[in-house]
């Protein structure tokens, strides 16, 4: 450890290290920084992980598909349902199964919701960063909508575990689809005043514009994908590029941004709330009739072999890889999760930049920590 | 000249965006109406407009329903048992010996360790006799852990007739 | 002897009456030591009073903007909370940092409680209710608050700890460059009143307050005042110096208890003072509104007490700054003193002169 800072700091320039984290209010999470600053201004940075990591990846190894559910709920509990997707589609892939249209329906709307009530979330905690308190209340009052929405189908407000191989838990309540409708119509009014109390704001502008700039190589070649990456112009929008459930079906933007900076990437979330709730506007109204789940097999062996299946979380790409040896559980399971990929940026991001960015930039990148860590 | 202009029409446009965030906090500040905070041991009482109800998917914990004769349905098959993925329920079971002389599994304790479940549902959906259930009870606070482990079947229950 | 009349429109009676009746029982040394354990222990109580009730108006006045409700469980709408926080403040340990320079330690919530002392002393509160009269009252009030700063830098030097260095350090140039602004402000009305008494600037706004009567350069003074004072104060969106998500909480991370319990308060009556050079010096003090011509009006606002005035105008205009903190995001360091440096001194600069014109050229109303 030791070693390791010494090799960052550079007395000769008055340079001194301080730790941000792995107990702080802005790093979300336990998440630390080891921060080498001159004066105010980030000379360098390294991360240092592992404070919540659960074995997350080795578990998996010992437990049944339908089991490995519930773990990914946890990785990254922003967008557990997504989670969830992922590892249901690989299995399905892997198995040749095709669900019904209306589990792809249901998924998708999920997916949505979801994103919403992390980019909900993202920008209260994201407005707090910046020390503007009022807006983590707004965030979460209207998140709390959503949640409600989960709470009546799934059964759980965050830790979803709705999804299943195959299908879905159980079929979505009748109330479902009449509350989406309130809710769009509720939050389209909402969303405004996000924009009037931090958008539009000038000390909020100064604050973010031209700070901590990812020019598109970067973001290509350190792997940062999700909005983070489409603000500096990278179009990988798995929904858009590989699309799965019933994303082919919805008619959407895919968000790009081309400055790269902390208001793009700010500005991309923002965008992308609005693009959410027009998916939702389409789908909601179209669930087919149907079964809510396929023909299963209570004990699910995968085939001999590799599976990857990539979904578009909140964050980013999350990449499930199963390695099957034929049994009941998986031989191997690893997660690509986005958040790992973008925290790896974080030191080219805020060199050179101040403490108050750094904070800034970090709350850019929405980072959920136990994704990072597994 | 021309940055004269713009220095004056930043401060302007700087102070017409505070004012319109200050807008927002003002417009509420004086609507108490759109006061969001439920005040929570209150709520759960009938008094107040809004009476604190969960959904009815809404899982709390895992329960066996028993009807009025005391009887459940649970054949202690250990379905829910291997489904767990956290070790949290436990059946015991013993065996019976029925009227027609042959040996029959019975339930003897379904054994549910609140604290480590983690509420997947897998139990409660595999279940092939549909005795498990989910309980809308939230408030699982208690002062000895001991507590926490439950004995789902009630004392001299029975299963119920016509389910094998 | 006089005979003691209370009268609570003008309370100059009856301080006199205190005064000639210790003077009269007292031989003159002691009289004046009697009067001031008096005024000591009167400030003692208001200041304690006031700092708890900000305390919790901030609670209430925040959770109402954020839809919330604040504290409600102890007493009446939660109205004893503070008392039972600070209950709770006097009985926690404190927290001795090793390798920390402990005198200076103890030593830096004293320095800020006392400014505050020291300020609160040459404030108006209502008619005849005036601790110290100076004449160079505005001055006063300027070198005296300013020195907290003192104590903030000392708290952050001797905590021995990286986050409250940074947050005392940015405290120091912040309020080092704010300090003009606030100055420059209060020059400006100045100019207007003709005075820097302080009882000269209430009485002076008898018909009209001086925000009024200064039109266009007193609000542009009174708008830089606010902005100035809230940074003096070290209060959002200016609160660099404790910055929550950057610091933790800067320069009094390391205080427990009750020393931390005097930065707490100390910011909350700094709040306060700032809040009621404002209503003194630009809303007229304890003085009551009056619109000249209109006779009726003006002798039912006359039937307001003072007291009341006073207090009402201080928490219009602290309700103002805790609606700027609760606003908006908080500024960079750099940006902070930008916005000192490039637009409010400047425009201070032209403010101090458009008002010597109208008052040189009697376009004041």
């Amino acid at each position: 450890m030791s070693e390791e800072i010494s090799s960052v700091v550079d007395i000769d320039q008055q340079e001194y290290i301080i730790n941000i984290g792995p107990q702080h209010p802005s790093t979300h999470g336990v998440l630390r920084f080891v921060v080498s600053l001159q004066g105010e201004v980030v000379k360098s940075l390294q991360p240092h992980i592992g404070y919540i990591h659960r074995g997350i990846e080795k578990m998996c190894e010992n437990l049944t598909y339908q089991q490995i559910i519930h773990l990914t709920d946890r990785m990254d509990y922003l967008s557990a349902h997504t989670n969830n997707e992922a590892v249901c589609l690989c299995v399905e892939k892997a198995l040749g199964i095709e669900v019904p249209e209306r589990v792809k329906y249901i998924r998708t709307i999920l997916d949505e919701l979801t994103r919403l009530a992390s980019h909900q979330l993202w920008w209260c905690s994201f407005g707090m960063d910046l020390g503007g308190q009022t807006c983590y209340f707004y965030g979460l009052r209207d998140r709390e909508k959503i949640l409600d929405i989960f709470e009546e189908t799934c059964g759980a407000r965050l830790l979803l575990s709705y999804n299943t191989p195959g299908g879905l838990m159980w079929d979505i309540h009748p109330n479902f689809q009449k509350r989406i409708k309130e809710f769009i119509k509720y939050f389209r009014k909402k969303l405004p005043e996000y924009d009037a109390i931090l958008t539009g704001n000038v000390i909020m502008h100064q604050r973010t514009e031209d700070i901590g700039i990812l020019s598109l190589e970067d973001a290509i070649s350190y792997g940062i994908t999700g909005p983070t990456a489409r603000a500096s112009g990278f179009s990988c929008d798995v929904r858009k590029r590989y699309p799965y459930s019933a994303y082919d079906k919805a008619d959407f933007k895919e968000i790009i941004y081309t400055k790269g900076d902390t208001f793009h990437r700010y500005q991309a979330r923002m965008d992308e709330m609005w693009e959410s709730m027009k998916i939702l506007e389409q789908l909601v109204d179209n669930i087919p009739e149907g079964d809510f789940t396929a023909k299963m097999k209570p004990v699910i062996k995968l085939p001999e072999g590799e599976y990857y299946q990539r979904v578009e979380s909140a964050r980013g790409e999350l990449g499930v890889f199963i390695v099957s040896k034929g049994e009941k559980y998986p031989y191997r399971m690893k997660f690509r999760s986005p958040n790992f990929c973008n925290l790896a940026i974080m030191n080219k991001l805020t060199s050179n930049f101040k403490i108050a960015d750094l904070i800034a930039i970090s709350g850019s990148l929405d980072l959920v920590i136990p994704d990072i860590d597994r | 000249m021309k940055s004269f202009i713009k220095y004056i029409s930043d401060i302007f446009s700087g102070v017409a965006s505070l004012l319109k965030g200050m807008r927002v906090t003002g417009k509420y500040f004086f609507s108490p109406r759109a006061i969001v905070t439920q005040q929570y041991p209150e709520n759960r009482h009938k008094k107040g407009k809004k009476k604190l109800e969960m959904f009815d998917r809404f899982k709390g914990e895992v329960i066996m329903p028993h009807s009025e004769n005391n009887q459940h349905k649970c054949t202690a098959c250990g379905i829910c048992e291997n489904n767990c993925p956290n070790g949290t329920i436990e059946v015991i079971s013993v065996m019976n010996i029925g009227e027609d002389g042959k040996k029959k599994r019975a339930l003897d304790k379904h054994i549910y360790r609140l604290s480590m479940c983690s509420f997947c549902a897998l139990c409660v959906k595999t279940c092939p006799s549909k005795a498990l259930a989910f309980s809308q009870e939230f408030e699982h606070a208690v002062f000895d852990r001991k507590k926490l482990i439950k004995i789902l079947n009630k004392p001299g229950s029975t299963l119920m007739k016509g389910i094998e | 002897m006089q005979d003691f009349k209370f009268n609570i429109y003008d309370l100059s009676s009856f301080t006199h009456w205190v005064d000639v009746s210790l003077y009269s029982y007292c031989t003159p040394f002691w009289a004046m030591m009697w009067e001031m354990i008096i005024i000591g222990v009167a400030m003692l109580l208001f200041y304690a009073v006031i700092g708890l009730f900000l305390v919790y108006a901030e609670r209430k006045v925040c959770a109402f903007m954020q839809n919330r409700i604040g504290p409600n469980r102890v007493g009446p709408y939660g109205f004893i909370q503070t008392v039972a926080d600070l209950v709770k403040l006097l009985m926690k340990e404190l927290v001795i940092i090793r390798k920390s320079d402990k005198f200076l330690f103890y030593l830096a919530p004293f320095i800020v409680i006392i400014v505050n002392f020291m300020t609160m002393a040459a404030i108006p509160f209502a008619k005849g209710i005036h601790a110290i009269d100076f004449n160079i009252g505005v001055l006063y009030i300027m070198a005296i608050s300013s020195m907290g700063v003192i104590g903030v830098l000392i708290a952050g030097w001797s905590s021995n700890n990286k986050f409250s260095m940074i947050g005392a350090m940015r405290s120091g140039a912040q309020i080092v460059s704010y300090e003009l602004s606030v100055g420059f402000s209060l020059i400006t009305m100045c100019v207007l009143a003709g005075s820097m008494q302080l009882s000269t600037i209430v009485e002076g706004q008898s018909e009209c307050w001086y925000i009024f009567q200064g039109h266009i350069p007193a609000i542009i003074a009174f708008v830089i005042f606010l902005i100035a004072g809230t940074a003096e104060t070290n209060r959002g969106p200016f609160d660099l110096a404790e910055a929550e998500s950057e610091l933790t909480a800067g320069y009094h991370t390391e205080y427990s208890g009750i020393s931390f319990a005097f930065f707490y308060l100390a910011e909350y009556i700094n709040m306060f003072i700032i809040a009621s050079i404002a209503a003194t010096v630009f809303w007229g003090g304890w003085m009551p509104f009056h619109i000249s011509g209109l006779a009726g009006f003006n002798n039912i606002m006359d039937f307001i007490p003072p007291f009341i005035w006073y207090i009402g105008k201080t928490f219009v205009i602290i309700w103002i700054m805790m609606w700027f903190k609760w606003t908006f995001p908080r500024l960079r360091i750099d940006q902070l003193l930008t916005l000192e440096w490039k637009y409010l001194l400047p425009i201070n600069l032209v403010n101090i002169i458009l008002m010597a014109l109208i008052v040189l050229m009697g376009w004041h109303f």
